[in-house]
Formats: C-alpha cells, structure tokens, sequence
C-alpha cells in the first residue's frame, strides 16, 4: 500500500479505527442503560452520570496518577448518581423521566463545578494495546491501538446476553422488567431490583465518561460530552434491548462519529461539521426505518414507559 | 402426601375507613374443593390475598393442619404449600415456558443448569393430566393455555391447597370443565386442597363440595352444594335486592341489513393479521352475537368498526353506503358502540360524569349552538341520564375514573342508548360486573334490539349469547368458523368450534353472512 495515497483504504481504516475508540463510551452508557430498563425503568440521567464520571474519573487519575484508579472512582460516582435516581424513582408517584432529566441536568452541572481545577492539568491516559503492530502502515497502526475498555466493553455485552438466560439476576431483572405483578406474586421486590438495576446502570455509565477523559478524546473540558449519554438511550432502543445488538449499534454509531474526522485526515474538509452530525442523523433515520404506526417494538420490556399518575 | 385442612378464624382486613373482610370464620376441610361465593366487592378476594401474604389481617387467625401460623408474605405462604392461581395471569410475556417454570420456583441457583432443569420438567410434564409446551413463548399462548400453564406451575411448585381465581373467566367452558374436572379429581384423591373464588353458579354446582358465601365483607351462608339450590346460593349471595331479569326479545323478523362487512381485513399490534377477509351482515331488530375464546381476532375486528384500528383490506359498509368511521358518518347513520373496557376505550378518564355523557352530542343541538356549549342544558342532561340508568356517582362532576366499573358501564350505556339508535356495536359488555348489574345492562340491550337496532355483540361468555343473540358466529384464528340460530343452538358443537376442532361433526346450518 503507498502511504502517500491512501485514498479510500484511508477512510476505511481510520473510520474502523474511530469506531473501536469512538464507540467504547457508547458501549458502556447503553449496556447500562440497557440494564437498567430491562428492569423496566429508564434512566434519561445518563448523560449526566457520563459527564459526572469523565470529570471524576480524570480528578482522580490527575490526583493519584493511576487511570485504573480514576475509572473505578468514575464507576463509583455514576454507582451514587444512579441510585439517587433508583430511590427517587422509587418513591411514590415519581415520574422516572422527569426525574432523569433532572439528574442529567444536575450531573453535568456538579461535574462542571467541581471540574474547574482539572481543565488545565493533564491526567495520565489509559493504556492501549497496539493490535497493529503487523503493519508498517502508520494508519493501521494508529487504527489498531485498541484500549483495554473496549475489549472489557465486548467481553461485558457477551455476558450481560448470557447472564439474563443462564442466571438467577437475569431472570429476576427481566421479570421485574416485563411483569410487576408476576414479579410481585413471585415475592420479588420490584423496588430493590430496579434500584440496584439502576445503580448497576449508572457505574457502567460513569466508567464510560471516564473513557472519554482518559482516552479519547483524552482530557476534562466542559464540551466533552456531546450528547453520547442521550444518544444511548435510543441506542437501547434500536438495539432491541439486547446486549449484542448494543455493541453492534455503539459500533455502528461510533464509525458514523468517526466518519467527519476520518475525512478531514484525507484532505476532504468540506461539509466536515455536516459529516459530524453523521451519529445525529442516524439516530434520526435509523428510529423514523424501524418505528412503525401499526407494531409495538417487538423486545420492549413491559413495564417500560408506563406512566404512573 | 395429604390434602391440607385450613381454619380462618375471626379475620377481619381493614383498608382506611373501609372493612373488606369483616370477622369470617371459615373451615376449609382437606381434600375438598370449596367455593368462595360472592359478588364483586364481596371480601372473596381479599381474604385470599390474605391467605398468601400478598395483604396482612388485621385481626384474626390461620390454623394449617392443625397449627397456628403466620402468614406475612408470598414466601410464607410457599412454604406452608398455599398457592394462588391468579385471575390475571402472572407469567412474564416475553419468556418462555420453561423459563416461568424454573423462575417461579424461587430458590434459583446462581447459574441455571438448562439442559438438567429441561429434563426435570419434561418429566413432570409427562406425570400431568394435561401440558403446555415448553419452549413457547407466554406471549404467543393461547387464553387457555395460560390458565393451565398456571394451574401446572402451582402443581410443579408442589403446593397442597390451591386456590383458583374466577378460573374460568376466559376459558370455554370446555376448557374450564377439563381443568376443572381435573383439579376435583385431584382433590378428591387427597393430593390437594382446593378454594375457588367465582360468581358462577355453575362452576360451584358442578364441582366444588363444600360453598361459603361472601357479602360486602361477612360471611353471609355456608354449606355442602349437594344440600343448597342455586336459588338459595342467589338469595344469600344478593341479599333481599331485586334482581331484574332481561327484557324479553319481541319475536319479529329482522329488517333489512343495517352494518356488514365484505372481506374485512384488519391487523394486530404486531403486525400479523388478526382477522381475515371476514363477511357479516347485522339486520335491524336483530342481535348478532360472536362467539370464541379471546385473542381470536374479536378484539381487533370490533376496533376496526369503531374506527380505533385501520381497515386492511376489505371494507365496512352501513345501510349500504361505504362507511369509513368518521364522525360524520357516526352521527348520520346513529351508530352507538359499547366497547370493552369502557373507562379505556369509551371514556375521558378524568373529565367529569356529565362530559363524559356529552361526548356523543355536544356538538349538536340543543348541547351546542354554534361554537358554544350550553352548559344548562349540559348538566340537565346529565343528571336525567344519571337518574334514568341509576348510575351511582356522587354528583355529575366527579371524574367518571372515580366510579365502579359498573357504574362506568352504566354511564356510556346511557351516553350511547340514550338517543335513537340504528347500529350498535357491543363487546363484553358485562365483563366482571354483579348480578344486577348485568341483569340491567342485558335488559337495555334487548330493548334496543326490539326497537330496531341492529346489534353486534362480541363475547366471550357464551351463556351471555345464548341468553341474548339471535344468531351466533363462532370466530376462530380470525375467520367465521360456524354460524347457528340462537334458539336451537348446541353448546357443546359451538365450544369445538370455539377451540379449533372445526373437523369433527358437520356443521349444523350454512353460513348465511357470507351470502348476505
């Protein structure tokens, strides 16, 4: 291959490369999303948790030195968050959208105030693994560094699918997702499950804010986030609340993310915001080609979106 | 293993300022099987819900075999072998079979072994009197189906006193006498203890051996059914109030066709097609009753002619004219309907009674002159129709929401028999409603009826369309599979037909519908 004209190779490669480091904070925020509403409650807070665990996750690696430290730590803020939205949830006649909204909001604006002493520092980054060091191609090989999020991202859907067939939780989040009443008369406790289902939702979703600070794009500003936590949510959705279909979908989303920077490394900038928006736009179509008037969205769990009075 | 006896004594359960179970002493003899008798509201289920856990009393004492015991939650009443066959049913849709067998156990390892569980159950689908098929999907089962499913999973969790909820609210009556038969039999080996909860005099007559009898809280009567009539069981279960019985059908001969259908087709929530192509014909002065087990296509088909659901294929035609649901039409051709679940489909839930009334004629006179309501004449309306189908609310403002079901049905009735009515449409109608309550509903049907309605009644109580229709068309997967006079009809024909066993005998009369 000439490096001096790599042409279409050269989007191909760095839109897969985008994808796999685009992708990975959309994994995580829809695998817990995807937890949580399986337990029949949705979470629109999320972006808020992401935020929240990007600016935790950097303070602490910025503080300590250790990445891994500031994931965990991110993990923990989103774990607080989502169960301040499980309890409230909880509480009688609370409308769980109305309060993930309020959570969203009140998640970036905590993260904004108590991020402002780490915009300037830099934090040390999360590891990669060069997959591509076969090649000689500076393209492949910046492609092909793969951070280990991503794989513990594929190896987590994997076993979320699993889970909820083969063990007792999963069984358990599903029933109390598809049928309070069946749930109820089973001795289950609704509330303890969609709580912890919620919390459980909200560490997935902070570890993935902090991918954004500690990989890619790699520090704490106020625009880090543009939208990955809201967009998650209609990934769910998309994905037929499946596990698999998640990480399919966060790739698909993530290569369209990549698609206006992939452009621009070829010379192509043009229209480079409008190729930006490629995510936005798929959202938008893929929701209008697989919604219909007359089906109910096969896979949707039964109590999701029952609105309590 | 024995058939368990059960003492309740002096329970008494309190919800606010409202007692829904008033110091009952009942015993419940091993073995037996024995009917909670009552109307809606009776305490039948609440002192159930007691006995598993899912309420606590607030007085009063459980004796199991012998011993006292506490019962404060489900769990405690698994332990003890109670199990409750609910009348809504508690399996989850989006699982499989197997999947709320094994769930329903409770004591789940952490990993479930699927190969071994599959084998467990194989095997003790094979012990069982009747199955269900393990790798379906809840959602894909059949009404029936879900009952035993039910009845099954309380076997395979191996509880000892069973209790059913109105357990054949929507079987056939094939059906409901199968499972039924087999959970008496089951009893009477002393394998099982049985409580049935109804208001159907003749599940109680036919199988229970012992019937307690439930009203407004107390325990009003009890005895063996082989010593009590059903005359008495009525007198005890309603009290001195008067039952009025249906208006009697004026024998005349049906007019001309008012609303038919020729190869309708419509489709369901999933995208399937739930009914198809089907042809009918509804004459004035006449009921067309439809039979079949629910999830048939009924629903569907009656919110197409409501207009709730699009036309697929085919087309509706009213008076002989193409009729597409609008308003317009509606009012033009005086179409009424009472659908099923009125406070859902008929209903603003939380606009006022006398609103609720006016849905119909608020834009005519003399409701409406112009752009602006009357509200005078509004609520002089409303209390008349209040007054006039008895219905109770404590004033014509309340939100009609805050009504009983009854009551709600009452209101629409009125709404929609209220003015001259050429087409009625009708599904279910007193679907778990008391006695006097559907005496009255039925009486307003027929009355319709003899003034010249043409009525299209969709049920799936078939007792209920024998009492009121003139011809009866079973409905199955969909399409019309049989068509009988009500007067001669046969029970047990028209239930094959109902379950799919269209093969077996011949079909008694020519569909004429199709023709018409």
């Amino acid at each position: 291959m000439d490096n001096n004209d790599i042409g279409m190779w050269g989007i191909l490669i760095a839109v897969i490369g985008g994808a796999i480091r685009v992708s990975t904070p959309f994994l995580f925020v829809s695998l817990g999303e995807c937890l949580t509403e399986k337990s029949g409650r949705i979470n629109l807070g999320l972006e808020g948790i992401l935020v929240m665990g990007a600016m935790s996750g950097y303070g602490i690696a910025y503080l300590t030195g250790s990445p891994w430290l500031g994931v965990l730590v991110a993990g923990l803020s989103g774990c607080v968050l989502g169960s301040l939205h499980g309890f409230i949830c909880g509480l009688p006649r609370v409308n769980d959208i109305a309060t993930g909204i309020g959570l969203m909001l009140f998640g970036t604006g905590l993260a904004f105030f108590l991020g402002k002493p780490f915009v300037q520092p830099k934090a040390p980054s999360l590891p990669a693994i060069p997959f591509g060091f076969w090649s000689s191609s500076p393209q492949i090989k910046a492609a092909l560094q793969v951070n280990v999020l991503f794989l513990l991202g594929i190896a987590l859907a994997f076993a979320m699918h699993w889970a909820f067939r083969n063990t007792r939780w999963g069984l358990i989040v599903r029933t109390v997702g598809d049928s309070a009443d069946a749930a109820l008369a089973m001795g289950f406790s609704v509330r303890t499950v969609r709580t912890l289902a919620t919390a459980a939702g909200g560490f997935l979703a902070g570890i993935g804010g902090s991918f954004l600070s500690l990989y890619y794009p790699g520090s704490w500003n106020e625009s880090l986030s543009s939208g990955q936590g809201l967009m998650a949510v209609a990934l769910v959705i998309f994905a037929r609340w499946r596990p698999l279909y998640c990480f399919g979908a966060s790739l698909l989303f993530g290569g369209a993310g990549a698609l206006g920077p992939a452009l621009q490394s070829v010379g192509i900038t043009s229209g480079y915001y409008l190729f930006n928006a490629a995510p936005y736009v798929l959202t938008l179509g893929i929701m209008i080609a697989t919604s219909s008037t007359k089906h109910s969205l096969a896979g949707a769990p039964g109590e999701l979106g029952v609105i309590r009075a | 293993m024995a058939a368990p006896a059960l003492q309740v004594i002096g329970m008494t359960k309190r919800f606010g300022a409202m007692t829904a179970l008033d110091n009952v002493t009942i015993n419940f003899e091993p073995g037996k099987v024995h009917a909670l008798l009552g109307e809606n509201g009776a305490g039948k289920s609440t002192l159930v819900k007691c006995l598993v856990g899912f309420y606590s009393a607030n007085e009063g004492q459980v004796i199991y075999d012998g011993r006292e015991v506490a019962i404060k939650t489900p769990f405690d009443a698994a332990a003890l072998g109670i199990g409750m066959v609910y009348q809504q049913f508690t399996l989850v849709p989006s699982m499989t079979v197997e999947e709320n067998l094994v769930l329903s156990r409770g004591n789940l390892p952490m990993k479930i072994k699927w190969s071994e569980e599959t084998k467990a159950l194989r095997a003790f689908m094979a012990r069982m009197p009747f199955q269900v098929p393990l790798e379906k999907q809840i959602s894909s089962l059949a009404a029936g189906e879900k009952q035993r499913l039910e009845i099954l999973k309380q076997l395979y969790l191996d509880r000892r006193l069973i209790i059913l909820d109105e357990p054949t609210s929507v079987l056939t009556l094939e059906e409901a006498d199968e499972a039924l038969g087999l959970i008496r039999d089951m009893a009477h080996r002393d394998e099982i203890s049985v409580i049935i909860i109804t208001h159907k005099f003749r599940e109680v007559t036919s199988f229970a051996d012992n019937v307690s009898v439930l009203r407004r809280g107390k325990l009003v009567g009890e005895g063996k059914v082989a010593e009590l009539s059903p005359d008495q069981m009525a007198e005890m279960m309603i009290g001195s109030r008067q039952i009025k019985t249906s208006a009697d059908k004026i024998v005349h001969e049906a007019g001309a066709v008012r609303l038919e259908t020729i190869g309708l087709t419509v489709g369901d929530d999933g995208g399937l097609t739930a009914v198809h192509g089907v042809n009918l014909a509804v004459k004035s002065g006449e009921i067309l009753g439809i039979a079949g087990v629910s999830g048939n296509g009924q629903r569907e088909l009656i919110e197409c002619l409501l207009g709730q659901r699009p036309v697929a294929g085919g087309m509706v035609k009213v008076k002989g004219e193409p009729y597409s649901m609008t308003r317009r039409e509606i009012q033009k051709h005086k179409i009424f309907s009472l659908p099923e679940e009125p406070l859902r489909n008929a209903c603003v839930p939380n606009m006022s009674v006398a609103g609720n009334m006016a849905l119909r004629s608020f834009d005519q006179q003399p409701l409406a002159s112009g752009p602006l309501l009357h509200y005078g004449a509004l609520g002089s309306m409303a209390k008349r129709l209040i007054a006039e189908f008895r219905v109770k609310t404590s004033s014509p403002e309340a939100p009609i929401r805050t009504l009983s079901g009854g009551n709600v049905q009452r209101a629409v009735l009125a709404r929609e028999l209220s003015a001259e009515v050429d087409v009625l449409i009708v599904a279910n109608p007193v679907f778990g409603l008391d006695f006097a309550a559907v005496a009255d509903i039925h009486s307003r049907i027929v009355a319709a009826r003899n003034r010249g309605a043409a009525v299209l009644l969709v049920s799936e109580d078939l007792d209920e369309l024998l009492e009121l229709a003139d011809r009866i068309l079973v409905i199955f997967e969909g399409e019309f599979v049989y068509e009988t006079p009500a007067a001669n009809a046969d029970t047990s024909i028209i239930g094959r037909y109902m379950a799919g066993h269209a093969s077996t005998p011949a079909a008694v009369a020519a569909p004429e519908a199709v023709a018409a």
